[in-house]
This record gives C-alpha cells, sequence and structure tokens, in this order.
C-alpha cells in the first residue's frame, strides 16, 4: 500500500467553456498537512468539492486510496431554526453504523475541548464553538484524511491560532492527513508541510517558506500582504512559544 | 355510532399519524410550496380519471408521484429557480384539470369535493388505500428515518459520509407526493399542506430533539383530527376546514401558553 491518501493527475473543471480549474496535480500524504490558498474565484471549493467526491463531470483523474474514509468540516453549517437539534444528536448523524456511538461522541467532543456543549442547541452556538462541533463531527468517525475548509472562518483572533494548534495537535495525534483551506497563511505556517497556491492551476506550492517568497505568490497576493505575512510569521512565533493559557489571561486582562 | 363517522375517524387518524413526521421534513426543508403544487398536480389526476375513465384514486396516485418525478427532474437540471417551477407547476396543473373537468361534460363531479374534502365520503375502499398507504410511509420512515434526517441537516455532509442522499432525498419526495394523493380526497387539495406544517410548527416550542417533534405533531395532528371531525358532526361545518380550524387553534394555544410559562 502506497502512502498518498487521495492523487490529483491533470485535473480540470470548465464551466460554461470558462476554465475554473487547469492541470491541477499534487499528492496528499498520510500525515501530511496540505494548505490550500488563493483569491476568491481560484477554484478551491471546487478542488475541494473533486477531493470530498461531491463533483463529477471534470477532466483528468482524481484517485483516493480504496477504503478511505473521509472527515469533512464544511465552511459553515446552517440549521433550520424550526429544526430542534442538540449538539449530541448532530454528532450521532454522523455516526451511523458505529457502536456505542453516545461514548465516541463524548470523547470526540472532549478531545476538541467542548464537551460541555453536548446538550446544548446547535443553533445556540458561537462561532466559535460551531467550528469545534462541526470539526468533533469530522473526526468521530475516525478518518483517514480530514478536509477542512476554512475551519477558523468566524473566530476571532485568539480563538484561530487556538483553533489551528488543535488542528496539528489532531493530526500529530490521529496521523491522519488534512487538506484545508485557509487564508491564514501566516497562522498556518509553522505546522503546514505543504502549501498549495492555486488561482485556476497552481501557481506555486512547496514550503510555506518558499511559497511566501515565490514571485508568483507575491504577484498573486500583492507584496503587502507578502510582507504582512512576515510580520505575522515574527508574531506567531512569539505566540506559539508561550502557551495558549497566556493568551486567554491577557483577553480577560482588557476586559 | 353511524359507519360513516368512524371510517371518517381512522381515515384521518391515519393520515395526521403520518402527516407529522413528513410534515417535519416539509417544514425543516421549507417544501410547504411544493406539497401544494403536488395537491394542485392531483386534481390533475382527477381530471384524467375522468377523460380515460380509470380508476380515480390510482390516477390521483399516478399523477402525483408524476409530477413529483418532474419537479426532482427539473430542480436537478436548474432550468428555472425552484420558486418559479413550483408556481408553474402548481398553477398550470389545476388550469389544465379545471379546462379538462368543464369540458368532459360530466359534472356531475364535485369540484368542491377536492378542493376543500370531503372526509365524511370516506368508503370502505378508500380506507383500504389510506391504510395501505400510511403503513407503508410508516415502514419507510422508521427504516430512514436517521438518513432523512442527516440529509435534512447538511446534505454534503451527508453524501461524504457516504450516504446515497439522492436516492433518499427522491425516496422522501415519493413519500410526501403519496400521502397528498391519498389524502387529498379526504383532506382537500387546498389544505393537504396545513395538514402537514401546521401540527409540525405547533409543537416545535415543546421539543428539543426531532424526533420529539416527530411524535409531537401526529399527536398534534390527531387531536386536530378529532377536535375537527366532532366540530363536522355536531354543527354541521364541513370536515376539512374544521380539522385545519383545529389545528390553528392548537398551534395559537401551544404559541400562548408557551410564551406565558417564559414569563
Amino acid at each position: 500500500m502506497s502512502d498518498w491518501l487521495v492523487k490529483a493527475e491533470n485535473v480540470g473543471v470548465k464551466l460554461g467553456g470558462r476554465p475554473i480549474l487547469q492541470d491541477i496535480s499534487f499528492e496528499l500524504q498520510r500525515g501530511q498537512l496540505v494548505t490550500l490558498i488563493g483569491p476568491n474565484g481560484a477554484g478551491k471549493t471546487t478542488l475541494v468539492r473533486i477531493v470530498l467526491g461531491l463533483m463529477t463531470g471534470y477532466q483528468g483523474k482524481l484517485r483516493r486510496q480504496q477504503g478511505l474514509r473521509i472527515g469533512y468540516m464544511p465552511q459553515k453549517l446552517y440549521i433550520e431554526p424550526t429544526l430542534p437539534l442538540t449538539v449530541r444528536r448532530f454528532l450521532s448523524l454522523g455516526l451511523t453504523g458505529i457502536s456505542q456511538p453516545v461514548t465516541v461522541a463524548e470523547a470526540t467532543l472532549a478531545e476538541v475541548n467542548v464537551v460541555h456543549l453536548l446538550d446544548q442547541p446547535v443553533s445556540a452556538l458561537s462561532g466559535g464553538e460551531m467550528q469545534r462541533v462541526l470539526l468533533a463531527r469530522a473526526l468521530c468517525r475516525s478518518p483517514h484524511l480530514l478536509v477542512l475548509d476554512e475551519p477558523a472562518q468566524g473566530v476571532d483572533v485568539n480563538g484561530q491560532a487556538e483553533l489551528y494548534d488543535l488542528i496539528n495537535t489532531i493530526r500529530e495525534r490521529h496521523g491522519c492527513g488534512i487538506l484545508m483551506v485557509s487564508h491564514d497563511l501566516h497562522l498556518v505556517m509553522a505546522t503546514t508541510d505543504e502549501v498549495l497556491c492555486l488561482n485556476q492551476h497552481i501557481c506555486c506550492h512547496g514550503k510555506p517558506e518558499q511559497v511566501s517568497t515565490d514571485p508568483a505568490y507575491l504577484a498573486l497576493f500583492g507584496r503587502k500582504e507578502a510582507e504582512a505575512l512576515a510580520v505575522y510569521t515574527h508574531h506567531h512565533n512569539h505566540v506559539h512559544g508561550i502557551d495558549g493559557d497566556v493568551v486567554e489571561d491577557n483577553c480577560q486582562h482588557e476586559h | 355510532m353511524m359507519d360513516f363517522i368512524i371510517y371518517a375517524l381512522i381515515a384521518g387518524l391515519l393520515i395526521a399519524v403520518v402527516a407529522g413526521p413528513l410534515g417535519c421534513f416539509v417544514v425543516w426543508r421549507r417544501m410547504s410550496y411544493f406539497g401544494d403544487t403536488l395537491a394542485h398536480a392531483a386534481l390533475l389526476g382527477v381530471a384524467m380519471a375522468i377523460l380515460f375513465n380509470v380508476h380515480l384514486q390510482l390516477a390521483i396516485i399516478i399523477a402525483c408521484l408524476l409530477f413529483a418525478g418532474v419537479l426532482l427532474w427539473l430542480e436537478k437540471r436548474q432550468a428555472l429557480s425552484t420558486d418559479t417551477l413550483l408556481g408553474l407547476i402548481a398553477h398550470g396543473t389545476l388550469a389544465v384539470a379545471l379546462l379538462v373537468l368543464s369540458l368532459s361534460g360530466n359534472v356531475q363531479l364535485n369540484l368542491m369535493a377536492f378542493l376543500f374534502g370531503d372526509l365524511l365520503t370516506v368508503s370502505q375502499t378508500d380506507l383500504y388505500w389510506i391504510a395501505g398507504a400510511c403503513l407503508l410511509i410508516s415502514v419507510l420512515l422508521l427504516r430512514y428515518w436517521s438518513y432523512f434526517l442527516s440529509l435534512t441537516v447538511h446534505q454534503e455532509l451527508a453524501q461524504v459520509e457516504g450516504h446515497a442522499v439522492g436516492r433518499y432525498y427522491t425516496l422522501l419526495v415519493m413519500m410526501i407526493a403519496l400521502l397528498i394523493a391519498v389524502a387529498m380526497k379526504i383532506i382537500g387539495v387546498l389544505l393537504i399542506t396545513a395538514l402537514l406544517i401546521i401540527p409540525a410548527a405547533a409543537v416545535r416550542k415543546l421539543v428539543s430533539t426531532p424526533e420529539q417533534m416527530a411524535i409531537g405533531a401526529a399527536i398534534a395532528g390527531c387531536l386536530s383530527v378529532l377536535s375537527g371531525i366532532a366540530m363536522s358532526y355536531q354543527w354541521d361545518t364541513p370536515a376539512g376546514p374544521s380539522i385545519v380550524v383545529s389545528a390553528c387553534a392548537l398551534f395559537i394555544l401551544v404559541s400562548a401558553s408557551a410564551k406565558v410559562i417564559r414569563n
């Protein structure tokens, strides 16, 4: 058994004659964290949908390892207010056919530090809580590959750093591969193995430090963004040096 | 008590028990206009039955399932917005049905009975159709409940988790179409959707899980049927509207008391 989980070979998509994705090839290895960045309309969502198997009718080939279990964290979840749903029930929907779903649900919630939300209605969750519950749903089927679509959306800055730390902890603990769409390159740099910079085709790819100085990346995001990234890189290393509690203390201090 | 009242009660209760849980999905998925459209298409089934002289109930069921299929197909192709499509089919089928009925010359048919239902004319044969359909729908609901729910909460998540969402969605829509087809004769084209959504809406504030809501809606529907038929028997009011009025009263009562309790 080879080590890749998914492998794209010259994947392309055309919509109404207009190219959305062109000539995309990459491999995602077991335990590898690949971050997908790119401007709006770059085809990030389309590529994620192809990897997830939600889209057909593309050119090229997308191969998944046989028996691959994917945990998917969608960008957001809207629950109709008329639908009464507790966090417990929401998680159990992802656990059909698994024995002792309640124990698994509780353990997974504990892993993402929100076990206290078990009996809360999903519609009452805050942005940060919702993202963690969605992460738990993706995680509870013990996937080989986690696909996270902008996991830190709607989370405040301190929460974002914590969430990315948590994602990295999960990867280390479970050894699963992660494909992540994220705009926060400055926050994920330290843990990302490979960055795919997408703008319909793959502009550049490689280690985060390489990509952030790549001319194609600079052309796409502009020098200003790249410089901001350099600043953030420094900032991030700093935050990374102290542990999460200290950040929280600071927060309480201000209030 | 006379036979027709007993038949009416059994038919009404059977439909209410199934309409409760199915109606929850109609509410959760915002499909009430969808239900309306299928009910209108059912009238086209009536027209076709008269035109070609085929079995009435069978024609209604075929028309409902057929148009449910057409709607699913059009929805998939996304040729027009769903809202526009539904309006097109709802009013198109209604108009064609009325034309056919008026041209058929056989005006013996009481159109009012189809529009507003006539619970008190339920025959033993009708009862068999209703019981059969309700039994089938109940079995499917129990068997596939968590799949339907999963699909309703987040379709793509369900798909990634390996559920055949397209197939379950089609099944759910066909079940709704079947219920509308057998309920149409007694509740009426214009009131069926009410029996699907009002009981579900009435119990929403009292429940905290989807399963509680489904059972609550079934109970609320049964209460509405009982008090509607009692009203109809007592004051000789039309049964369909009486049931819907009861359901509305229940909705208001629950909403008001929920508010009082909260204060």
